[in-house]
Parts: structure tokens; sequence; C-alpha cells
């Protein structure tokens, strides 16, 4: 439908192309040009600042990983006494959060590739989730960052499952959009594991399961250790006590997943975000792909401990600009990131928590509806 | 010793991959102890010797993922420096079989590892030791005579020769010939003069006159006989050979290029180890280099394009994703030559180094495993 636009059958009109292109280009501020080489510049001084201090961060949130991860376990073996149970679970599920968001999906961007350092290759490393790290890195990395918020691209934008911006056509399927919401949030990490499985297209015919055959026997084989892992074999171990031990289990993955699905659909969807039309960003320049990353993206206001938990990407608009930088560093160039856009006349989104989330929701719920 | 083999066995077994998964087990048991690992080849420093100006010797206690190496053989060390890690190659110098691993690093105008490990090596620092390697090896069946050459850090695998065949209490004849600039560089003096079953001759390449270590030499001479001259004038030629050993079955070599050169011409059939440390000239003109693809029987001229389109163009389909260096879908190691990121403007030319092929670009001839 939209080729026909950008493939005018009468070729004495190159005009009227052109000016079908520009026209979604009218509103974008001037010296967009240098906009991005000062972007650029930031992210070299970084790069040339990185060092000892870089891996030794990671290395410290590492240790603490995994010291939660084995006292979590240790403690729910002891789950007969609930402050125990309580206390082991927390602490497994604030693990998952960690090996999930400030180590997985920052080293799977390959921000801690120039240590050398084979434990954290971004092309090799698995995190303790559902998804299988290769489907991740194509999904995320490559389709999410370069096409961010981009409506038929980026599958970031509804999942394949839910209605995230106007820019989707409505369907009756979408009264249900509240609802898919609630059971993504719940079942998040699975949510994320089928998530090359592209479900819209299933739904559309387009493909048939039988395409998908790879991607699913590569998932399947994940999520089978991982579910033999914390619902089998630990369980297990515990001999009496595992149904406590399954209990706990599942209570962390539950909170990892209602708590990664906060941020990162805060990330992408608050009041301000904005989404984008395939036309709008055919021929972007490197100025305007900093730019869309900026209006497509919003951060979290927060402390320290906030900022950790959520992988940094409450930095979410540095992220976006420099997705292979250590994530630690967003927190010290978000000022600089801020002034550039400043002066250059570019919105940038930032908000606490509550408000933000708040604003996700009533989008979902919005969406719902055939007049929104 | 029971109940280490029990420990190995549990932490190996397949219940204890699937809980510990998916990082694995060594990803725990480092954190207790860094040299604690299952797969990972590491060694923890005992002990630290500067007994010459431009060398250090380590005395390393490997764990027990390290394979064990033949006399000669090399191992790559790699250790963090400010946050990155580097790996370089290193040939032990203690006997094979023995507990401890034994290296002596000559100290590098302007290197990296060896003057770091010059200045801060310390008992207790881990290293990690990967790659054993190498065919600088004595046959199985010992040859009756042989004649060791060495020059300046060359000594390594030649003292781990030497140092083998008698724990192995060899009863053939071994001379060795050691070249060094001068006595006080000449690594392991004491114990090559120790050694009553080794005909020992040193060879000091650069004369005191010229050295300007007077006093130095002048102190010595109180403590034992005056050796600045040592025993070989110069360095390496036929008549070196007539001082050493005449017809030896068996002669080995490491040392600079040029050492190895000159025996060989001596003795085409001696084995032979140097190592050059790969100097790279990135060339003023940027194209028409040679870029090789591994895994494939592929290669192209360089036309100025980056490696990704290069390499496609080709016909070739390397993994790729944003082609615009945000993704690293593409990443790849290369195994030679140098390469310009375009967009950090940083060239690459370490020998073997993961790039963005997608903004890369070839500085002369370059091969790429894809």
């Amino acid at each position: 439908m939209t080729q026909s636009v950008l493939e005018p059958p009468q070729t004495e009109q190159p005009q009227a192309l052109e000016q079908a292109q520009v026209l979604n280009r009218s509103d974008l501020p001037p010296n967009l040009d240098a906009f991005g080489a000062e972007l650029d510049a930031l992210r070299q001084r970084v790069l040339d600042d990185l060092g000892e201090r870089d891996a030794d961060y990671i290395h410290r949130i590492i240790k603490a990983q995994r010291t939660l991860e084995v006292g979590g376990r240790a403690l729910l073996f002891l789950g007969i006494i609930p402050p125990a149970w309580l206390a082991g679970t927390v602490m497994l599920g604030l693990s998952k959060i960690l090996d999930n968001m400030e180590i997985g999906h920052n080293v799977m961007h390959g921000q801690y590739d120039w240590m050398g350092e084979p434990a954290l290759y971004g092309k090799d490393f698995e995190w303790d989730n559902a998804c299988p790290g290769d489907q991740w890195r194509h999904s995320h990395n490559y389709m999410h960052h370069t096409h961010t918020n981009i409506v038929g691209m980026d599958r970031d934008v509804g999942y394949g499952i839910l209605r995230m911006s106007d820019k989707q056509p409505w369907e009756p399927y979408f009264l249900g959009n509240p609802l898919y919401a609630f059971l993504l949030m719940v079942l998040f990490q699975y949510g994320v594991a089928v998530h090359e499985l592209e479900t819209e297209r299933i739904r559309a015919g387009e493909i048939g399961f039988a395409d998908k055959k790879e991607m699913l026997l590569e998932t399947w084989q994940k999520v089978r250790r991982q579910t033999l892992k914390d619902y089998v074999a630990f369980p297990l171990l515990s001999g009496p006590f595992a149904p406590l031990v399954f209990a706990g289990n599942m209570t962390a993955n539950l909170m990892r997943n209602v708590w990664s699905y906060t941020i990162i659909f805060c990330g992408h969807f608050p009041d301000g975000t904005q989404e984008f039309t395939i036309e709008e960003t055919e021929n972007e320049s490197r100025g305007m792909w900093y730019y869309r990353q900026i209006l497509g993206s919003a951060n979290l206001t927060g402390g320290k401990w906030f900022h950790i938990f959520s992988g940094n990407l409450s930095f979410q608009v540095e992220h976006h600009l420099f997705p292979d930088l250590p994530a630690h560093r967003y927190a010290e160039i978000a000022p600089q990131v801020r002034e550039i856009c400043e002066r250059y006349g570019v919105p940038y989104n930032t908000g606490p928590l509550l408000k933000q989330f708040g604003s996700v929701v009533r989008k979902i719920c919005k969406l719902a509806l055939p007049w929104n | 010793m029971f109940t280490q083999t029990l420990t190995r066995r549990v932490l190996g077994s397949n219940l204890v991959d699937l809980l510990t998964g998916p990082h694995g087990v060594d990803r725990y048991t480092e954190l207790v102890s860094p040299t604690w690992t299952q797969n990972d080849a590491r060694a923890r420093i005992v002990a630290v010797r500067r007994s010459t100006p431009r060398s250090v010797t380590l005395l390393l206690e490997p764990n027990d993922a390290f394979p064990g190496f033949k006399a000669g053989q090399h191992v790559n060390l790699s250790v963090d420096i400010d946050g990155r890690r580097r790996t370089r190659c290193y040939s032990p110098a203690s006997a094979e079989g023995q507990r401890l691993l034994e290296l002596t690093i000559g100290r590098h105008e302007g290197g990296l590892v060896s003057e770091h490990l010059y200045r801060n090596a310390r008992p207790g620092m881990v290293v990690g030791l990967e790659k054993v390697g190498g065919d600088f090896v004595l046959p199985a069946i010992r040859p009756r005579r042989i004649l060791l050459i060495s020059g300046g850090s060359g000594i390594t695998p030649v003292m781990s020769m030497l140092r083998t065949l008698i724990a192995e209490r060899y009863d053939g004849r071994v001379t060795f010939i050691h070249y060094a600039r001068s006595r006080d560089e000449a690594c392991y003096h004491d114990e090559l003069a120790e050694m009553s079953r080794v005909r020992v001759l040193h060879g000091y390449t650069r004369t005191p006159e010229h050295g300007g270590s007077a006093r130095l030499d002048a102190g010595e001479a109180k403590l034992g006989p005056p050796r600045e001259h040592g025993d070989l004038q110069g360095h390496f030629g036929a008549e070196h050979l007539v001082a050493a050993m005449p017809n030896p079955d068996a002669v080995y070599v490491c040392g600079p290029p040029a050492l190895v050169t000159a025996v060989r011409e001596q003795y085409p059939a001696a084995i032979s180890e140097s190592f050059v440390p790969p100097v790279f000239t990135v060339p003023a003109d940027p194209s028409g280099g040679q870029v090789s693809f591994l895994g494939s029987t592929i290669s192209v001229i360089d036309d100025g394009r980056t490696l990704l389109e290069q390499a496609e163009a080709a016909g070739l389909q390397p993994t790729s994703g944003c082609r615009m260096g945000i993704c690293h879908s593409c990443t790849c190691r290369k195994t030679g030559g140098a390469v310009r990121n375009l967009i950090t403007g940083a060239i690459s030319t370490a020998e073997s180094e993961d790039i963005q092929i997608c903004v890369s670009v070839p500085v002369g001839d370059v091969e790429i495993d894809l």
C-alpha cells in the first residue's frame, strides 16, 4: 500500500515524489548533521576513556548477581521458615533481574567486547531467560535498535500482539489489548522468547508455524533447560520442601517478568514518545537516526540502585543513542546529552516511573478502542 | 586425592551444568577463587624474580585445567591490563611434567605485556593460560649428540629442553650456546654454570668497551673470574661450531631471525623457532590490498568499500544487522592485517582482534575469519 506512494506509476512526476518524502521531514530541527557530529564526539570521548573502572564495575555486578543467586537458592532450601522463603525468593528475583538487565542485556549489546574477556563476549553470552541469546541479538540488537519505533519493522512496538501506536490499524482483536498486555507482563520472558515467531504475520496468514520450525526448536531447547532447572531440578534437590522451592522460583521469575516489562515499556511508549513509518525513515542520515532514537525513547528518573536494577535502561535515550557503550556510563553522559538536545531544540523525554508507566497503561487501554 | 577427584566429577556433571546454567559452573567457582575453574586453564603466580635488568621470571602454579606442555612448546599467557585482556605467547623454561611452570619474559621496547609484568607481577596474581602448542620439541627417542643454540629471550624453550634432559637423566652429550648482549643480560647464567654434564658456551654480542659498564665489571671481577668477554667472540659463525660440538645429531636453535638464518646456513636440518613481534606499517594508500576470507577459498582485491560489502559482493553471506556499527551482529575475528573503523577512525593492527565488518575498511592486506 505504501509502496505505491514511493513508486508512482507516472515517471514524469519526480517532483511530486520528492515532495512526498520531504513532507514528513518538514518539522525536522535544522543542523541535524552538526547534532550528530556532537553526539559522535561524545561517544568517542567515552570510548577513549574505557578501562579498568568499567571492567571492575561489571565484575562487581556479576559477583553481586551470583552471590544473590546462590544465597537466594540456599535460603529457599530452608523455605519452611517463612522469613527464609521470603528472603530467598527476593534475592533470587533480584539476581534474575540483574542477570537479565544490567548483565545480559548490556553484555549482549557488545558493551564489554573491548575487554576481550571470552565470558563477556556479546556474541556468545547467554542469559538466565527463556529467550535464546542468539534470537535476542537479532530481534533486539538489530531489529529494535536499528528500526526503533518504526511500525512494521520494530517488533517491540506491541510484540506482535498489542496495539501500541495509532499508526497500527485497529481490528476487533485489539479490544483485548489490556488483557494481552497483562498476560505479556506476567509471562514476559516467554513473550520475549517467541519474539522471533512473528505472531502478527502468522495471524495475517503470511507465514505458517512450519516456517518457524528451526526457531521454535531453538527456543524449546532453551525453555526446556530453564524449566528443568527452576521447576524440576532445584525443587527435587530440596526433597520434602520441593513445593516451597518451586513456588519461590516461580515468584522470582514473576518478579523479573513484571519488573523488566515495566522498565521496557516505559522506554518507548510513555506520552510524548513517537512512532514512525517506514517511508519517514528512508535514507536517514546519522544525525536523523540519532534524532529518531531520541524521539522514540523516554528516560526514568530515580536513584543509583533504581538505575542499576533497571540495567540503566532508565537512561533509554542514552542507551538508544549509544547501545554499545557500557551502560553505567549513561548516567555520567546524560547531562551532556540533554544539554546538546536543548541547544538543537530536540525534545528530551524523562519522568518518574509511576507517571511514565501510568501513561503507558492509559495508552494500552485507549488503543483498544477503534476511535483512538 | 580422592576428594579432589570426587569434587571434579561432581562439578563436571550434567546436573551441575544444568543447575549453573546458562553460565556454567566456572562462572561461580571462579568468584570463590579465580583459579578454581574446570575448563579455563589459569595459573597463580607464586614467585617473581628479576634476575637481569631486561627480564622477569615468573613461577606459576597452574590449575587442573592446564593440560601441560612438552619441552620447547609455547603457551598463550593472558593478563588484564586497564580492563583489557592481553594475550602473548611465551615458552616455559621449566622442565616438562613439573608442578610449577617457569616463564622468563624479556622486556621489549614499548612492549605492553612484558613491561606490565616486569613492573607489576607479584605473587598471588592470576593469569590465563591457553593454547599450548608448537613443533619445537625433542623427538621421543632422544638423539645422542644434541646442540642447543639460543639468543636473548629465545633461551626459554631451550632451557626447558635442557632441564627436561637433565631431569630424565639423559646420558648423551649436550652442548648449549647462548648469546646475550652482555653478562648482565644472560639469563640463567649461574644455573647453567652448575650443570656439570652440559657444555655451556656464552657469547656476548656487545663487549663492555662499548657498553660503558666498567664499574659493574670491576665489581664482578672481585667475585669470580672475569667473564665479560664470554667464551665466544661476536655473533654466531662457523668457528663457534667448531669450538662447541662438531657433527651433532640434532640442532635446535631459538632466537632472532638473523641467528636462526646463520645456524641454518651451517645446519640446514636445524629445528628452529623465532619470535618476531609482528610489525605493521599502515600503507599510505589504503586501497588495493588482498582481502582473504577464512573458511572459504575466496579472496578479493580491496576496492575501498567496507569488509561486509566486499564479502557480500564476493558471494559470501556473513551475518550482519544494522550495517552502521550499532548492533554488533557482524562482529568477526580479524586474524591478520590492519583495518580502519570508519566511525571511530581507529586502526586495528593487532594480529587477532574482533572487528565490526560493516564499518571497517581494509588498510592493505587483511585476513578475516567470517
